[in-house]
């Protein structure tokens, strides 16, 4: 028997092909999308946030001369702030945009004086301004009074953990983390519970309206999170209609957002649970019978277990998106404040943005929790699938039946409810004295937000996520999934491509500020355009598109592409002939999920629009903003028709492209 | 084969390891022009691995590969010259059965005709001319399997790989398949290796069979070869059945019990541990050790149990010198009758000297 021990030696490489460069490059292209698009403007937010900005008195010495131009001794500016105490510990602490005005260190100073002002830097890094001239030098520099007033000192650059400390010793904002997850953990168990009765009538009664439940199931998603925040605002706000029902509670506030999350995130739990309750296994439930256990007993040991996974997965993804949503909180919060309001508030208000990234990667944790804890449940979840299980065969039994019909009829009336409102409100003259119709809300042009110009941007910005955004997504699983070879690089693309669904849609736009307005990066030209907000839409919603094209490849057969090598024809040429007919129907999916996304979200474009590139979900913020309610429901609406049709013109255009390409599929 | 074909393929101490996991050891093959090649082995004995490199999908560690006089090591599977056919089929769904086998045809130059004609010629060939506007999903699997054969030979391959082709298929659809591509290759007298776990097809179709355990050629031989005269106690016992009895070997005889035999076996250590095996066709019924007057290698035994297999009676026997172990004999209806075999006779059987395999155990 020959020797066991591999002969040492190079180890055999194959040479490269043309085939085998493109594909490398290509790979490189995404790649190199994912790393500019995602993990440097995430890097540049992290060290962001571990940046402080200090006014440090003992870089300058300043010398006062007396009338004659004898000048006295020269004093740390420091030393005069300790004498006279004019500022403050927190007074020298700011941000990146402050200044100090050097004269309030001199109670006498008068600009008219003959006084002469000397000044220097005791270090080399000691910023000053003389009007807009920026000083950084230690050699002694000579003004005279009325050109000293206009001398103001800049911050000092440092790192540390200073930001951190400072925002937990902040009441105010650490009970925005306690809001946050209050409203995040009372927000799932209520979606939760009521998708899970949703879901199981669908899956486990013969009740009837099944299709038409299942289409009303899906309408939240067609509209921006906030805009269930505006029905209530109609329905229970200071004028609402129904004001006395909730017995003198504010609807702004943590019952508002509540009922708002839960209507905006009923869909993804339903979708989840559904699907989990769909793979049950009809023998299971026939043993069960069998033993004789009771329907109760039954339920709780093999229907919940069944569904664990589901559950499980359901529960983090509402709490993620509850905790991450920003629309929502904004319309209808209140007072209440919660994370992502403020970072919203640290940015837009207040213009501290390393604060706002301090907020941003806080708000990361949670996200960042809950995807891990669902990737692994997902794992589960798809080993519990045999190719041996019977399905599941719901019988008829009336009274659960009737039960299960009541239960979707009220959460349809429930979605179905809060969308009319806000169309009748959209509809109305003037809420609540003059109910009359009209359509003068619709004029948007009247209105600040951006005008009937932020819903072409809309439709703008949807077109091209969903089409740039098919042809990244697709190609770039297609590289995860079907190049051999690069092990590792396709390793870390992977985790890539996983990592924007861990990533809240605000800290994508804050990173965004960070990356792309620094003027020293190349890529800055891109701030304030349309593109900029095509590529934050493409990579916020990055991953699901990601996981719909894995699917849709991982069914199709490994060895078309050494077949196809063997035959010497290009890869790409066996991808336009044979991989993209075969996926299509996956490939139209991302594409509606994408253009879908792209009109409703609000979260990571608020920080990236522009005046020329307003959008319409926005618009619909901003109107609410400035009290223009019922132009901003007009506005929601638009979203929701535009939407529900896209949707309508992608299933006639699946049908169409899948009888026509797709008849292969015919037994 | 009397007249050696000139070399095609060579495989020169070829290794691979996948990470600490050696799954081939030192590998060296010569496999001649227009030759049919079975790679045989249990599962996870390194066949398709091996396969793999050869084509170029799953490189080799170490070691050289030649084609046609020319160095294919490191090579990309777009420079190399062969034809590949999966147990998967691994079909084009939405590409009609002519736009399938037309693949490795267009976008190469050919004119439109040209290719026309090449398909229906191919078509022809695999026997399946009036499917050409079909979908593969409208095909059998033996069907879907002659178009891929069909597909793979397209571009005229030097050589043509089949991975375990027929393990998908029905046992009937199988042997009929077998027979088919076998009668293909012979007539475009393309060099084929072909990877099987089936042992029936590799000794009906190859020329020869290169049989694999634990990363390692076994034998490399001629069907005939490798049944008759197995190189070692796995193939006897992986190709056809033996019986086995585990004993030490003496001065060309081997010792069971009180009964000592003669084999022609040579080069086994004198004292070696050893195995003997013998196959069950092998072993010749005798009414009594008195009755076979003259023969050698005599055992009593008594025959316990029968069973009619149609054209052979399959028996258990047991001799007190085997000990409790069964003796496994194929007999013929002609013996059976003619000696009048029954279940509780007490007979001898003769084991020939030339039958009597030895192998040394492994250390």
């Amino acid at each position: 028997m020959s020797d066991t021990n591999l002969p040492s030696g190079p180890n055999v490489t194959l040479k490269l092909d043309r085939d085998g460069i493109i594909k490398r490059a290509f790979m490189a292209v995404i790649a190199l999308y994912l790393i500019v698009a995602l993990a440097l403007p995430l890097y540049a937010m992290l060290s962001k946030s571990f940046v402080t900005y200090s006014f440090d008195l003992d870089r300058y010495e300043f010398q006062v001369s007396d009338d004659a131009g004898t000048f006295g001794p020269a004093q740390s500016a420091a030393a005069i702030n300790e004498q006279l105490a004019v500022f403050s510990d927190g007074q020298l602490r700011t941000s990146s945009d402050g200044r100090l005005s050097a004269t309030a260190l001199f109670p006498d100073f008068s600009f008219r004086s003959s006084l002469k002002y000397r000044m220097r830097g005791t270090e080399e890094d000691a910023p000053y301004l003389v009007g807009l001239d920026l000083q950084n030098t230690t050699e002694w520099q000579e003004y005279d009074s009325n050109t000293f007033r206009r001398i103001n000192l800049r911050p000092v650059k440092s790192v540390g953990v200073q930001n951190y400390f400072e925002y937990f010793s902040n009441p105010a904002m650490f009970s925005s983390i306690q809001n946050s997850v209050f409203i995040a953990l009372v927000s799932t168990v209520l979606t939760v519970g009521a998708a899970f009765g949703f879901a199981y009538a669908l899956n486990r009664s013969v009740m009837r309206f099944k299709g038409f439940f299942k289409l009303v199931a899906m309408m939240p998603i067609l509209v921006p999170s906030l805009l269930p925040g505006i029905a209530l605002i109609y329905l229970f706000g200071n004028q609402g209609m129904l004001k006395s029902v909730l017995m003198g509670h504010s609807i702004y506030g943590p019952i508002g957002i509540v009922i708002g999350s839960v209507f905006f995130t009923f869909p993804h739990a339903m979708l989840i649970i559904s699907t989990a309750l769909s793979i049950a296994d009809q023998r299971q439930y026939e043993a069960a019978e069998s033993l004789r256990a009771s329907r109760w007993r039954t339920f709780w040991t093999v229907t919940i277990p069944g569904a664990r996974y589901g559950l499980i997965s359901a529960a983090f993804v509402t709490f993620t998106l509850v905790i991450t949503d920003f629309g929502l909180p904004k319309v209808i919060g209140g007072q209440y404040n919660v994370l992502a309001i403020d970072i919203y508030k640290q940015v837009i208000g207040q213009q501290n943005f390393e604060m706002g990234a301090v907020v941003s990667v806080i708000l990361l944790i949670p996200a960042v929790l809950a995807f891990i804890v669902d990737r692994q449940v997902q794992k589960k979840q798809v080993s519990l699938l045999s190719a041996r299980s019977v399905p599941y065969q719901p019988k008829v039994n009336k009274q659960f039946d009737m039960l299960c019909l009541l239960w979707c009829g009220a959460m349809a009336m429930f979605i179905v409810g809060l969308i009319l409102v806000c169309q009748y409100a959209a509809l109305v003259q003037f809420w609540p004295y003059d109910l009359s119709l009209s359509l003068k809300n619709y004029d948007f042009n009247r209105t600040d937000g951006g005008g009937w110009a932020a819903y072409t941007n809309s439709i703008k910005l949807a077109l091209m996520t969903a089409v740039f955004g098919t042809v990244i997504v697709f190609t770039g699983a297609y590289m995860v999934e079907k190049i051999d070879g690069l092990k590792a690089g396709r390793g870390v693309f992977q985790f890539l491509a996983m990592l924007p669904m861990a990533v809240p849609g605000m800290v994508l736009g804050l990173a965004y500020i960070f990356f792309f307005n620094d003027p020293a990066n190349p890529l800055n030209a891109i701030y304030g355009t349309m593109t900029i907000l095509v590529v934050s839409t493409v990579t916020h919603f990055y991953t699901v598109g990601h996981l719909t094209a894995l699917t849709a490849l991982k069914q199709i057969d490994g060895e078309f592409e050494p077949v196809a090598s063997s035959l010497r024809q290009p890869f790409y040429r066996l991808f336009v002939r044979v991989t993209v007919p075969v996926c299509l129907p996956a490939i139209l999916d991302i594409s509606i999920y994408l253009f879908v996304n792209a009109m409703t979200t609000v979260s990571a474009v608020v920080f990236l629009y522009s005046t020329h590139t307003a959008l319409a979900s926005v618009a619909v913020l901003n109107m609410d903003d400035a009290g223009d309610i019922a132009p901003a429901a007009a506005m929601g609406m638009m979203i929701f028709y535009t939407n529900a049709g896209a949707r309508l013109l992608h299933m006639l255009a699946s049908r169409r492209i899948l009888r026509k390409t797709q008849s292969w599929r015919g037994r | 084969m009397s007249n050696k074909p000139e070399s095609y393929l060579q495989i020169k101490e070829l290794w691979k390891a996948f990470g600490e996991f050696v799954a081939l050891k030192d590998i060296n093959l010569d496999i001649g022009k227009g030759e049919f090649i079975c790679f045989l082995g249990p599962s996870g004995c390194g066949k398709t691995t091996l396969l793999r490199a050869v084509a170029g999908l799953d490189p080799q560690t170490r070691g050289q590969i030649f084609q046609g006089g020319q160095d294919v090591s490191n090579l990309p599977t777009s420079k190399r010259d062969y034809g590949i056919v999966f147990q998967s089929y691994a079909l084009f769904p939405n590409l009609t059965v002519a736009r399938n086998v037309a693949f490795g045809l267009e976008n190469t130059g050919r004119p439109k005709a040209d290719i026309k004609a090449r398909v229906a010629e191919l078509l022809a060939l695999v026997g399946l001319p009036e499917q050409a506007e079909k979908y593969p999903a409208q095909l059998s699997g033996g069907q879907q399997q002659r178009i891929a054969l069909a597909r793979a030979l397209a571009i005229n391959p030097g050589l043509l790989l089949l991975d375990e082709p027929l393990s998908a298929l029905d046992a009937k659809v199988r042997v009929h398949l077998r027979h088919e591509i076998k009668e293909l290759q012979r007539k475009l007298g393309v060099t084929t290796i072909m990877v099987t776990h089936d042992q029936e097809e590799a000794l009906s179709m190859a020329d020869r069979i290169v049989v694999m355990n634990h990363g390692t050629v076994e034998q490399i031989g001629t069907p005939t070869e490798i049944y008759r005269a197995p190189a070692s106690l796995f193939v006897a016992d992986f190709i056809g059945e033996t019986n086995k009895v585990a004993t030490t070997y003496q001065n060309g005889r081997v010792t069971l019990g009180s009964v000592s035999l003669t084999t022609k076996m040579q080069g086994v250590a004198e004292g070696a541990a050893v195995t003997v095996a013998v196959r069950p066709e092998d072993v010749v019924p005798h009414l009594s050790t008195a009755a076979a007057a003259g023969a050698a290698n005599l055992l009593p035994a008594r025959l316990m149990d029968m069973e009619f297999l149609g054209s052979y009676w399959r028996c258990h026997l047991q001799s007190d010198i085997l000990g409790g172990q069964d003796l496994i004999a194929n007999f013929s209806i002609n013996a059976v009758r003619r000696l009048d075999l029954k279940p509780g006779l007490e007979m001898a059987v003769e084991l020939p000297a030339e039958r009597v395999l030895v192998f040394a155990e492994r250390a």
